[in-house]
């Protein structure tokens, strides 16, 4: 592993474990003599190599000026698919969308200018969420760089703090090493977005392909081992805790690590919560998932963390949407915190046992430990902490009331749709309500089923990622779980989906609004409604089953109980088309559980101003809370 | 307790590092007290040197995240007492015939230079740690400073080792 020479110099790394690295990487390293010497081409024949080389099947892309000579030879290439999208974003996120449903890098292309800063929105998801993609953009001819030439924009600047590493090619010898360092810095240690910029006129540039390149990374070593002192350290922790909790996120899916997240689980029969980026890394349906925390988590998940005595965080990086209020989260607890970027450990809070590693070795290495230590020390037994946790998880269970208006419930529609197309298909979903409802009754069972956009909270990221998950998964049934405000930013992929034959299936949740920002609205500035509200029901602008229809799509409409899950089989059963259904739910219907912002987990409302955790007495604090609201609210209506 | 940390930072000679690192400060709200870059035995490695002011814990954060960036190779704290760290001003005084003489005794006693001499002003040079540097400059404060510029702060650890060496083969 690379860890086993933490101070090689400047030569290729050996490829890591996972994810499989390029076959072409691996055969380099093997073999002393390049398998393809000096072949004359031009630069763009040899970006073009370079990416087939590399196992590049899909890039998603739109031409430009100066990115034209690359699109050149990758008319003739039968390795590589061009997927022509109708807006540089939908490159980025369908690339990103690719590379969430399998591991493997997701590859995007644009030209320079606007076609690069299109891509800024993307990159920066896939570098908040740790998703492995490559972004090619063309550049400027090097005598132009710095004239504010025409569609000019310093892009590796732009981008400096968005990207895991990015690079301006400067020329056409260095394209495959440039290439192959991108795809190996986005791919191990933690995945993120790489950019490659690359001048017009090293595209045209005479060179010489030789593969593999030499790669030069000579600042740039990950560990993957973890630390045997410290692994032993945890698992006595683990071993004595008296109310532990597994603390899982996105990494444990970026290692793989879900089988041995399971086993670990079950050895020790401690509480598992999945963060949103870990959804469907552990069943939904094991006994031992107590749910996603964090600010629209479980209580009971919520609760298990804010109790706990040892907090086992997995690949997960203690965000301020899963703490709350820093200050007063697991006030308890003590840490064992595992990931394989350092800078993770202990920066917001601090880690009695710090862990660099990759998630998979790490929890192999703390099974192996614990078997040890439990043969030693008799584990704790932990019925009194499941009593609780399970007083809590029958008491606050997820759940969702019907609309007092007799419109449909949101909540219900998604409900269906995961128990009709249940654990096997995938799950994209845009930013918002909806997203959060479809953490939360989509039930997951497996890894990488669950495609979404959690740290920078993308709108718009839905339909292109959901098509770029179908690129890479075309077996799988897709799913796109969007709201009407997402769907209007990005629905121009729908064109790309229906052109190039990727039948996904979009299920609008239309409540008329920006719904999770009508939520805050509602509960936090006294109910004033300042331009959430888009037309889409009042109007019916856009007609989205129109607009489906307009888009080379199946549209349909459901707007009762009844038919919704007609139109989920409806679209079920159409395999060669994109099927969009517009689902008119309610306006005011609410995500709960809730955290408000700035305010401590404790505080976390199950439903409006019911606060299960706030005092001791949890069924009379119920009981107050319940009937002040309630009189507050007939006073209310009285008064209208 | 903010406290001074001298940090030596080896870094690939790549176009743009130096843009990578100080964006890095700013954008994670590190502030930097002073940086100096320059070359190194190895022909592709540059050195800085960079001063923080900052707690034991948000230095730690800041070191992580350095080693981050893809052309940070090493970064090595240097305690005070066990390394050699240097400045070094150029400092225009106003100096006629009448104080020239006294002038030249401050430079005398901080061990300065004098570098260019003309009727009305001398251009002295002084290296040393950043409190000399600010004595020298206190006693030439009296006589008028005319211009002034400093470098950042250059440090090596003392003793034989040398923290390149490990770095690269």
């Amino acid at each position: 592993m690379t860890t086993a020479t933490p101070r090689s110099g400047p030569k290729p790394a050996p490829p890591p474990g996972r994810p499989a690295p390029p076959a072409a990487a691996r055969d380099g390293a093997a073999k002393a003599r390049p398998r393809f010497d000096a072949e004359p081409m031009t630069g763009a024949q040899s970006l073009v190599r370079s990416l087939e080389e590399v196992g590049c099947e899909v890039v998603f892309g739109i031409p430009g000026g100066t990115i034209l000579p690359a699109y050149d030879p990758l008319l003739d290439s039968t390795k590589v698919r061009h997927v022509l999208v109708r807006h540089e974003q939908g490159a980025g996120h369908a690339a990103t969308g690719y590379a969430q449903a399998t591991g493997k890098v997701g590859v995007c292309m644009a030209t320079s200018g606007p076609g690069a800063t299109n891509l800024v929105t993307p990159i920066a998801d896939a570098h908040m969420d740790s998703i492995p993609i490559v972004a090619i953009t063309g550049q400027q001819s090097r005598p132009l760089i710095g004239t504010d030439a025409f569609q000019e924009a310093d892009i590796t600047g732009i981008t400096m703090p968005i990207t895991k590493h990015n690079m301006l090619v400067t020329d056409a010898a260095g394209i495959p090493r440039a290439i192959m360092e991108a795809f190996h810095l986005a791919s191990t240690g933690r995945p993120g977005p790489v950019l490659v910029d690359i001048p017009k006129d090293v595209l045209q540039e005479a060179t010489t392909f030789t593969w593999p390149p030499e790669m030069q990374l000579p600042g740039y070593r990950p560990t993957t081992r973890p630390h045997g002192k410290q692994i032993r350290e945890a698992a006595k922790l683990i071993n004595a805790a008296q109310q532990p909790v597994l603390y899982v996120g996105g990494g444990i899916l970026k290692a793989e690590a879900s089988d041995e997240l399971l086993r670990l689980a079950e050895l020790t029969n401690i509480p598992v919560v999945t963060t949103l980026m870990a959804r469907g890394a552990f069943p939904d349906s094991h006994v031992q998932h107590v749910g996603m925390p964090g600010m629209h988590g479980t209580v009971a998940a919520v609760a298990a963390m804010q109790r706990s005595d040892l907090l086992i965080a997995l690949g997960s990086r203690f965000d301020d949407r899963v703490t709350g209020q820093l200050g007063s989260f697991a006030p308890h607890a003590k840490v064992v915190h595992a990931d394989i970027d350092p800078a993770e450990i202990s920066k917001n809070r601090r880690a009695d046992v710090p862990i660099v590693g990759d998630a998979k070795e790490v929890i192999v290495e703390l099974i192996d430990a614990l078997t040890g230590e439990r043969a030693a020390h008799p584990p704790v037994d932990l019925t009194d902490w499941w009593a609780q946790l399970d007083h809590l998880r029958t008491t606050y269970p997820l759940g969702y009331d019907w609309p007092s208006d007799g419109s449909l419930s949101p909540q219900y529609v998604i409900e269906r749709i995961g128990a009709i197309a249940g654990p096997d298909a995938l799950y994209a979903a845009g930013v918002g309500q909806h997203q959060m409802w479809a953490a939360q009754f989509v039930k997951y069972e497996k890894p990488r089923s669950w495609i979404n956009s959690g740290g920078l909270g993308t709108m718009g990221f839905a339909v292109p990622a959901a098509m770029g998950a179908k690129m890479a998964r075309p077996e799988a049934i897709v799913w796109c779980i969007d709201g009407d405000g997402c769907f209007q930013m990005t629905n121009q992929e729908l064109a790309t989906c229906a052109i190039e034959g990727i039948p996904i299936k979009v299920a609008i949740i239309n409540n008329g609004n920006l719904g999770m920002v009508r939520q805050w609205q509602n509960l936090f500035y006294g109910q004033r409604y300042s331009q959430t509200d888009l037309g889409t029901h009042k109007h019916r602008i856009p007609d989205f089953k129109l607009l489906a229809e307009a888009m080379g799509c199946v549209g349909l409409r459901a707007e009762s109980k009844e038919e919704v899950d007609r139109v989920i089989h409806q679209a079920m059963e159409i395999d060669d088309q994109t099927v969009v259904i517009d689902f008119v739910v309610g306006a005011d219907a609410q995500v709960w559980p809730m955290v408000a912002a700035g305010t401590g987990n404790d505080e976390i409302m199950a439903a409006r101003n019911i606060r299960p955790l706030f005092d001791g007495d949890e069924l009379a604090a119920d009981v107050d809370e319940v009937s002040a609201v309630t009189s507050k609210a007939q006073e209310a209506s009285a008064e209208s | 307790m903010t406290e001074r940390h001298t940090l030596s930072v080896l870094v690939e000679d790549k176009p743009g590092v130096l843009a990578r690192v100080s964006g890095l400060f700013s954008r994670r709200g590190f502030n930097i007290a002073s940086l100096a870059v320059g070359p190194t035995e190895h022909p592709d490695i540059s050195r800085m040197t960079i001063v923080v002011d900052v707690d034991d814990f948000p230095l730690e954060q800041v070191t992580k995240q350095l080693n981050k960036l893809i052309h940070v190779i090493k970064i090595v704290e240097l305690e005070p007492a066990a390394s050699v760290q240097r400045e070094v001003l150029l400092v225009k005084v106003r100096a006629d015939a009448g104080v020239r003489s006294q002038v030249l005794e401050v430079v005398d006693l901080f061990r300065a230079k004098a570098v260019d001499v003309s009727p009305e002003a001398l251009t002295i040079e002084a290296t040393g740690t950043a409190e000399k540097i600010a004595a020298l400059l206190k006693n030439l404060e009296p006589y008028g400073i005319r211009e002034m510029v400093q470098s950042g702060t250059i440090a090596v650890g003392r003793g034989p080792r040398s923290i390149t060496a490990t770095a690269v083969r």
